[in-house]
């Protein structure tokens, strides 16, 4: 189908402001009257606070207010809470100080003395399911499938075998197909053991936060990655009702999932205001975001992989240890599972996992949770069975590739749509794969030539959420999103579609976003890759709505049935009879006259009561299309993502340069070309770091972190990735879109993080490492033939 | 971590503007000037840190500032940063803060044409030295500057957080190097990180800013 709108290139209307410091951010807010808030940090790794003295505190002039876990509601364990008594890790929040200026308050907290009571911690899961050893919560060492904590110990016997990652008694397991009769038919049975870091979001802006209280209302002017969630969540958190909060949060500095939705400490400034009775912002610090910021989970594990002579994987078993932090923590370690079912289709398949808690800062979903570090571990294990098997790399992700039939996850669902195979094939032309092979461990001096091919998988799409937008009398179309700002410019890429259906000019069009006093429906939190997909679905269900009042708008006035009229170039116009016709600008008065569903006066039964409220306040405004987004919706929408890499290795010093990145998206229809290739450019940048550099360091006598700085955890900067990158796309529609759309943001760093990881073992002559980051300490001792300063399953390597 | 604020000063316009050497007029047009809300200068710092008199050998502390081209009147602690000057006394709050700390380079801004980390530089140091941030590109009649133009046209931006300093590092880049090469863009602007990954984008927005002031 030809659009007009859908696939090609515009200036999301939000850049401008980016460009010339217009953009306001949560710490950008000022209010009159406004006061700061710090925060104290627990300096233990696990304690129990018996005494807070704040004499001293609060003789120093300025300081306006104090709030403790005892002033602030109480979360349900494991979930973070917002302070806590009960420390869990170096950082855990345990009370905050407002004051008029932000030094008075760090001052304040300075002559705040605690009295802690401290615990036994440990930093390690395997040290924590050992007999005998430590548990990181009082609750339990493991968290379980439903969110609860309890405590599963492995017996000494599972860990008798040296370098071997031990697999003990699982907090969950599936399987499906004949996985012993698999590996009895396999050619080549490869079984690792590996280790993947945890690393932290490291989004941009920190995030702070700033709310006031005025009239009953709540105002919080919020740092997340998306709007109507995180309102709902935050008034959870607040424990009051979510029409009585104002959020404000039209740009956002960077999450990467760290942002999805409301996140404890949000709750201490509006709380802190409410006590106080004044505005307060509470800026947070780069060394705050990394113990509050969240962090990717780190996993030790185990895998076995049977492969057919031709390189088809007849059966695979794996074992996943997630390091949990202390808190709840994220679904990382089962989304490993899932994806390894869909992405390497094993003709039969076991997963086992573990969450286990360790004393160490909170986790939460980063950019391809689970996926990713999961893409690491089985790429280059693809390349090592190649090489035993005589196969090219391509060739045995080719013939294990997923398709259109192929089945998803531990229940073996269906999926909308996927084209790997021809995601490999558009890639592997792009790069020439086989004229880069040859050119593969060629040597130069110290140099040598690697390349390498990463695939990876995101769930991309949801659904059941609601679409609304207005055409008002002067015959502009407002388009009121939810979703979030992020920074992909989704937000209008999927606002397009209403503008598309309803044949609006884009100059016509107005974004309604940022502030819930925009009027802004019940939309999905912009995270999961899933904006593309969902957004699309609920703009057009609500243009539809519209378009169908038009056309009986035009009936009604015009005469004929709503049949006999269409829309064209923002007017609705008869099928025949051209002469019949009627603007948009006039439609939307006639609409307000008519009122009742035309008007917003009356709203569909099955919407969130989100939008019922922003339709009731829009109401006779204009000509009101909402809707919720009940189009079919069956399986899985998975996003998938092809990067090919070479790279020059130096094997005297371990350093590399990436001589050469293709990264292909298979995303059904593109939305904006230009903000996709941004996304696998930019996702490229964020996989190589997670590949080669980031990561957590503890030191394991007293559980401090030793590295809380950017230049410690490595997020790669312009000198640490090529300067110039390639991108290609599928571009085939997915059949449960209406525009074919589906999500792409978190699987376009997976794969190139495992394609950085596989041309590296490539270079090295097939060294695998079975971990990642892949530091050039650990490439220079490869290469020298050294042992490697990390034990096989060590978590806490520098 | 620790931030000092200032005291507000309590000075009628006429006293500071006599201080300052400004007329009236002077005043408000570099109120104007620089967006700043008047209000903000008083209500934010309303502060306990110590009055304006304070210890021996203590520097002035109400100082000139010329940002974006106008003089300022600035009451400003010692130990006081730009960065914390710029967003917190004058309201320019484009200067973004990603770790105060000189790591990030969000905060980056130009003192007599150079790019320098304004988290890490004294307001002190840059008394009677020109400071131009981000707000202060645009032309009089609200032009954007050809690399804010050149960011827009290849989508350099992503969340936006620390575009101003990619933005600042590219003026200052290109006020020195009108037309460099892809590779010395890359090393100009290695100061300035960017968690979205836009480092691609970023340089087609400097080459492109280049390529078309030639």
């Amino acid at each position: 189908m030809a659009y007009q709108l859908i696939g090609k290139d515009f200036m999301p209307p939000d850049v401008s402001a980016k460009v010339t410091g217009k953009a306001k951010y949560a710490e950008d807010f000022r209010a009159e009257g406004m006061v700061f808030c710090r925060l104290l940090l627990s300096t233990m790794p696990h304690a129990r606070v018996r005494n807070i003295d704040v004499s001293e505190a609060m003789k120093i002039k300025g300081v306006v207010g104090i709030l403790t876990a005892d002033d602030v509601p109480e979360q349900n364990a494991p979930n973070n809470p917002i302070l806590t008594n009960n420390p869990h890790y170096v950082g855990d929040p345990i009370l905050a100080v407002a004051a008029l200026d932000e030094q008075t308050a760090q001052d304040a907290i300075d002559k705040i003395a605690i009295d802690y009571e401290p615990l036994p911690f440990t930093l390690d899961p395997l040290e924590s399911l050992y007999p005998g050893g430590t548990n990181a919560r009082d609750d339990g060492n493991i968290r379980n499938r439903r969110s609860g904590s309890e405590t599963i110990k492995w017996t000494a016997g599972d860990f008798v075998k040296k370098n071997v990652c031990p697999t003990g008694k699982p907090a969950t397991e599936w399987s499906y197909g004949e996985v012993d009769q698999g590996f009895e038919n396999a050619k080549l049975i490869v079984d690792e053991s590996f280790v993947t870091a945890n690393n932290p979001h490291h989004s941009m802006e920190p995030r702070s936060c700033m709310a006031l209280w005025q009239n009953g209302k709540c105002f919080v002017y919020g740092a997340t990655q998306s709007q109507s969630r995180p309102t709902r969540d935050l008034a959870r958190l607040l424990q009051m009702e979510p029409e009585d909060l104002v959020y404000i949060a039209e740009y956002c500095g960077g999450g990467f999932g760290s942002k999805g939705t409301a996140y404890p400490v949000m709750a201490i400034p509006p709380l802190m205001s409410k006590k106080v009775g004044r505005p307060v912002m509470m800026r947070i610090s780069r060394v705050e975001e990394y113990f509050i910021g969240s962090a990717r989970h780190g996993f030790q594990g185990r895998i076995k992989i049977g492969f057919r002579d031709n390189g088809r994987i007849s059966a695979l078993d794996m074992y996943v240890i997630q390091e949990n932090g202390a808190y709840r923590g994220g679904g990382d370690w089962t989304a490993a599972g899932d994806a390894v079912s869909l992405v390497y289709t094993p003709e039969a398949m076991r997963f086992r996992g573990i969450p286990v808690y360790t004393n160490t800062p909170i986790r939460g979903a980063q950019r391809g949770p689970g996926q990713n570090q999961i893409a690491c571990v089985v790429e280059p294990l693809l390349d090592k069975a190649a090489e035993e098997l005589d196969l090219d790399q391509l060739a045995i992700r080719r013939i294990n590739a997923p398709d259109n039939d192929s089945k998803y996850g531990r229940r073996q669902g269906p999926v909308t749509s996927v084209y790997m195979r021809e995601a490999l094939d558009k890639g592997g032309k792009a790069f020439d794969w086989a004229g880069k092979k040859q050119k593969s461990r060629q040597r130069n001096g110290s140099k040598i030539i690697g390349v390498g091919i990463g695939q990876a998988y995101h769930s991309a799409g949801s659904s059941k959420f609601d679409g609304l937008v207005r055409l008002t009398p002067e015959g502009k179309l407002h388009i009121h999103s939810g979703v979030g700002n992020l920074g992909t410019f989704s937000h209008s890429a999927t606002s397009r579609v209403a503008a598309e259906v309803l044949t609006c000019k884009w100059e016509n069009c107005v974004i309604e976003r940022g502030d819930s006093r925009r009027h802004l429906p019940w939309n999905h939190a912009q995270w999961g890759s899933n904006t593309s997909f969902t957004m699309t679905r609920t703009n057009y269900v609500a243009a539809m709505d519209a378009k169908n009042k038009l056309l009986e708008i035009a009936a009604m006035d015009l005469g004929g049935s709503h049949g006999d009229y269409d829309l064209a170039d923002e007017r609705v116009v008869h099928k025949t009879d051209k002469s019949k016709s009627m603007g948009f600008a006039e439609a939307a008065k006639r609409a307000i006259e008519l009122g009742g569903k035309y008007d917003g006066h009356e709203a569909p039964e099955d919407i969130n009561d989100m939008t019922k409220a922003s339709v009731t306040a829009l109401a006779g405004t204009g000509l009101i299309g909402v809707a919720k987004d009940n189009l079919k919706h069956e399986g899985v929408v998975p996003a998938m993502a092809v990067g090919f890499i070479e790279i020059e290795l130096d094997l005297e010093t371990g350093k590399y340069e990436i001589l050469d990145y293709v990264g292909v998206a298979e995303c059904g229809t593109v939305l904006h070309p230009q903000g996709l290739e941004t996304q696998i450019k930019g996702g490229a940048v964020m996989g190589f770091g997670l590949a080669a550099l980031e990561r957590y360091v503890y030191d394991p006598q007293n559980g401090l972190p030793a590295n809380m700085g950017l230049y410690q955890c490595k997020p790669p900067s312009y000198l640490d990735v090529p300067s110039e990158m390639k991108t290609e796309v599928v571009d085939i529609a997915d059949p449960q879109n209406p525009v074919g759309a589906k999500g792409i943001g978190e699987p376009v760093q997976g794969c190139a993080a495992a394609a950085l990881l596989c041309a590296i073992s490539d270079a090295l002559g097939g060294y695998y490492f079975n971990r990642m980051p892949v530091t050039t300490d650990h490439i220079v001792n490869a290469a020298a033939g050294r042992e490697q300063s990390y034990k096989a399953l060590q978590v806490n390597t520098v | 971590m620790n931030t000092n604020f200032s005291r507000e000063v309590v000075l009628s316009d006429d006293e500071a503007m006599g201080r300052a050497g400004m007329s009236r007029r002077d005043f408000i047009k570099g109120i104007i000037a620089t967006g700043a809300s008047i209000s903000a200068m008083g209500y934010v710092f309303g502060g306990c840190a110590g009055d304006m008199s304070s210890a021996p050998g203590a520097v002035e502390r109400l100082i000139s500032l010329n940002v974006n081209g106008r003089v300022r009147r600035v009451d400003v602690l010692p130990q006081e940063t730009l960065a914390m000057t710029l967003r917190y006394k004058l309201g320019l709050t484009g200067t973004k803060l990603g770790c105060d700390r000189g790591e990030c380079g969000a905060c980056t801004v130009l003192v007599d044409d150079v790019a320098m980390y304004s988290c890490s530089t004294l307001t002190h140091r840059v008394r009677g030295r020109s400071v131009v941030t981000v707000e202060g590109l645009e032309g009089e009649d609200g032009d954007l500057h050809p690399v804010q133009r050149a960011f827009i046209e290849e989508l350099g931006p992503q969340c936006g957080f620390c575009t101003p300093g990619q933005v600042m590092s590219a003026v200052a880049l290109l006020n020195i190097n009108p037309s460099p090469t892809r590779e010395e863009a890359r090393v100009a602007m290695s100061g300035t990180l960017c968690r979205c990954g836009a480092y691609d984008n970023y340089l087609n927005s400097v080459m492109r800013a280049a390529k078309e002031a030639s």
